[in-house]
């Protein structure tokens, strides 16, 4: 019966979200306020009824119920409360009606947030997201519907991907979708602007926080991802630049050249068909996302889902959203250039740069996911892209951004001056120097180009970001007043910024400095690594609620200290009959220990894999920090403020009108 | 008209997708083809002779079929290889991939042996030099013991009728 009700929620929601996509788009030709204003009241309707189907899958898996076939695929009856209910999104159809009920999420708060924009404005963005929800309903419904019933049902699930119990993958697609599906409030704005042929600074403004607030989520979905690999997949890397992180990296890069692009275009008028544009795209970007990875035409470790007829369908949906979106890009939006020069050395001129490389990343980073694919569809044999050319391109092309960051707080806008500019970054350059030649000495007691060009770039952009704040609260008598009076929106841009330079320092310490060694010991045998040594100390029996695991005890000495004791695993989940690695790592800011267990010999030996991986948090401390940029800046009282304000002037307007 | 450029873009990237999706990224053609079959030496089930190496599949073209009791694929194409051993259409060679003996010997008995010879495979090392990632999968060779043909999947009368045995007559 619960399910039944799911599935007519999710058909009912599929009504609401045509209506919120016509009849609002009927109202603003015929300028009936009555039906632009019930794009709002169909927002929350259809929150409703996916938050209802949401909740009835939801039901249907605590419950276990194994008659429904999705259920049934997915979960188990020994699977823990909390990995019954991340099961929902566990596989392709629970993963979809997540992102609807996400999208539909942002509509709402789209709704209620955007009560103070102009009536056609707001009704317009809600009707295109009415028009993606549509789109998304139908896909659900045509190819992917997670509430059929299958008869007779089995007496038992078939579980879980035990690769995907694991607490950082339970919040890793949530967060990413967040992402993802955010763009789509970029989108819609832009498609709005291009509608309405409206595109100014007030609309600029309207549309940051929601780029932003998408901006962060998927940033640190990216990095939750990146840990989870880390610590779950038991190679010891960070990124592996497989097809379907690429598909995830590329939306994140379009929307930080749209964040910058947007904060032009709201302070000077400038480059507004660009950041159209970009908006487009990165939201095209992440629908490309979606498709890569739910269609199987690229090879990745990530398939988990993958079937072609739902990819036809996605590769319709995506050809009718984006096509319809660049038709219109290309009709309306040579109108929309506006005046106003460009002087190149001004923070808008910088900004550009920052785009250029940005973009350009961007489609270096789609080249290599879509070269193999295009060599094979021009008959020239099958390859694969791998680090190597992704590591080649990338990197040079996102060192001058590093440049650009500095530059950032103290070039004006509109015009720059050199002299003030060079005296205000002599400190930060030095100090960037300093670190860049005693940092990697002081850490590891050697240097690599690598890491002393990272500590430099790295301690570069934290440096710069930080005096600029600094010079703030300086100028104010007391520091508690001058904290208070950095914006939040500086406040943001820093706290990103310097999560920035935290990455490189990771990527570049970890790369020079990590160590590796696969080995064989024998009870009570040692091996030296990084300067500690791994003591293997005894294997044994353990068991979890739905696994029995076998489990080593390694301990880890420096200097004649115990450090640490890590128990790596090999646990084996029966009802998928899976083996899965559980490695155990000691983790600091300075250093990681990470051991993963290997294969037993009968004489009681057991192989190991031992790595050393130095700094390597601050990859993902970077991710953090970065985030909670997105959120002060996202949070920024002028947002607020401006609203209010615009909502007087829009009523003042239509008082007179009236 | 500089404002159409990204539509030219997404149009050719739409066909570009449309194609990738009309075929299998699994489907990758083996570096061996074209060259002299891998190094092994197998033990085989009956002991007469007790090892077989590459140097013994020369002479005339071959069928090397990877398989294993466990598998479901290979009792899916098993009734077609029982039907090519009967009309005696080409040599078949099973090596018999990561399987206990004990398993072979019953799955033979229930659904017959269509194979001239059987090697045995346990720890799947023979398997890693052929390339092979799951089974069943089949080699053709001709009678060079160079290998001309590989099959990922069970052979059906289609693979069979179109892609093999064109090569058989190529090659003989």
């Amino acid at each position: 019966m619960i399910p039944e009700l799911g599935h007519f929620a999710v058909i009912l929601a599929l009504g609401v979200a045509l209506l919120q996509a016509g009849l609002p788009l009927l109202g603003w030709r015929r300028r009936d306020a009555r039906l632009l204003a019930f794009a709002g009241s169909a927002a929350q309707a259809q929150f409703l009824c996916v938050a209802a189907a949401y909740a009835c899958l939801t039901y249907a898996f605590v419950t276990k119920d194994f008659s429904v076939a999705y259920v049934a695929d997915n979960d188990h009856s020994q699977l823990p409360l909390i990995y019954r209910i991340t099961a929902v999104w566990g596989a392709h159809e629970g993963s979809l009606l997540l992102w609807v009920l996400i999208l539909s999420g942002w509509t709402l708060a789209v709704s209620i947030f955007n009560r103070r924009l102009p009536l056609d404005l707001s009704a317009l963005v809600l009707s295109v997201l009415g028009m993606i929800s549509s789109g998304f309903y139908l896909f659900i419904l045509l190819t992917s519907n997670p509430f059929i019933r299958q008869v007779p049902a089995p007496a038992e699930g078939r579980d879980l991907n035990p690769i995907l119990q694991d607490p950082g993958l339970a919040i890793h697609p949530p967060m990413l979708y967040m992402g993802y599906v955010g763009f789509s409030v970029a989108f819609s704005f832009a498609i709005a602007a291009l509608i309405t042929g409206r595109l100014d600074a007030a609309w600029a403004r309207w549309t940051r926080p929601w780029t932003t607030a998408a901006w962060m989520f998927l940033t640190l979905g990216i990095t939750l991802g990146s840990w989870w690999a880390y610590k779950e997949l038991g190679w010891g890397g960070w990124w592996f630049w497989d097809p379907v992180e690429n598909a995830s990296f590329m939306p994140w890069l379009a929307g930080t050249a749209l964040i910058h692009s947007l904060a032009v275009t709201e302070k000077r008028g400038l480059l507004k068909s660009w950041t159209v544009l970009l908006a487009i795209l990165a939201f095209s970007l992440s629908l490309l996302g979606t498709f890569l990875v739910r269609s199987g035409v690229l090879v990745s470790v990530h398939a988990f889902a993958s079937d072609p007829s739902r990819g036809r369908f996605i590769l319709g949906f995506m050809a009718v959203v984006v096509g319809g979106a660049l038709t219109l890009y290309a009709w309306r939006a040579p109108r929309l250039s506006g005046g106003g020069e460009l002087q190149l050395f001004s923070r808008e001129g910088l900004l550009l740069f920052n785009n250029v490389f940005l973009v350009a990343a961007c489609a270096a980073v789609l080249l290599g996911t879509l070269y193999p694919l295009a060599l094979d569809a021009l008959g020239l044999g099958k390859i694969s892209v791998g680090p190597p050319y992704f590591n080649a391109v990338f990197l040079p092309m996102i060192a001058p951004l590093f440049l650009l960051v500095g530059l950032a707080a103290v070039v004006p806008w509109k015009r720059g001056h050199w002299r003030e500019t060079v005296r205000r970054l002599k400190r930060p350059a030095l100090a960037a120097l300093v670190l860049a030649v005693v940092l990697p000495f002081a850490l590891h007691g050697r240097t690599t180009l690598l890491a002393a060009s990272g500590a430099l770039f790295g301690g570069w952009a934290i440096v710069a970001a930080a005096q600029d704040v600094l010079r703030r609260i300086r100028a104010k008598p007391h520091w508690r007043g001058g904290v208070a009076a950095v914006p939040r929106a500086v406040w943001g841009m820093t706290l990103a910024h310097i999560g920035l330079g935290l990455w490189a320092l990771g990527v570049s310490g970890v790369i020079s400095f990590g160590d590796e060694k696969d080995v064989r010991l024998a009870r009570g045998a040692e091996t030296e690594l990084g300067g500690y040594s791994f003591r293997f100390e005894q294997a044994g029996e353990t068991a979890g609620p739905n696994y029995t695991a076998q489990q080593g005890t390694v301990t880890v000495e420096r200097d004649n200290k115990l450090v640490a004791t890590l128990y790596p695993q090999k646990r084996l989940y029966p009802s998928q009959g899976t083996v899965l690695t559980q490695s155990s790592i000691d983790a600091g800011l300075l250093r990681d220990l990470y051991v993963s267990l290997g294969q037993g010999y009968d004489d009681g030996s057991w192989s190991l894999r031992v790595y050393y991986k130095p700094v390597i948090r601050l990859i993902w401390l970077g991710g953090v920090f970065m985030f909670f940029g997105g959120l002060l800046a996202a949070s920024d009282r002028r947002y607020r403020l401006a609203r209010a304000a615009e909502r007087r002037a829009v009523e003042a307007v239509e008082a007179a009108a009236a | 008209m500089r404002y159409a450029i990204p539509l030219v873009v997404l149009l050719a990237l739409l066909g570009l997708f449309i194609f990738g999706l009309q075929r299998d990224p699994r489907l990758v053609p083996s570096p061996l083809i074209g060259k002299a079959a891998p190094v092994f030496d197998l033990p085989t089930l009956d002991g007469q002779p007790p090892h077989m190496t590459q140097a013994d599949l020369r002479g005339a073209p071959v069928l090397v079929n990877f398989f294993a009791s466990w598998c479901a694929g290979c009792q899916e194409e098993h009734p077609y290889l029982m039907q090519l051993a009967q009309d005696h259409q080409v040599k078949l060679l099973g090596i018999d991939y990561k399987d206990a003996e004990s398993d072979l010997r019953g799955w033979l008995g229930q659904h017959g042996n269509p194979y001239g010879q059987i090697l045995s495979d346990l720890e799947g090392r023979a398997g890693i030099d052929w390339g092979v990632y799951g089974v069943p999968e089949t080699f053709v060779l001709d009678a060079s013991g160079t290998v001309i043909y590989k099959q990922v999947g069970p052979i059906t009368p289609q693979v069979w009728e179109h892609d093999i045995r064109p090569l058989l007559k190529g090659a003989s």
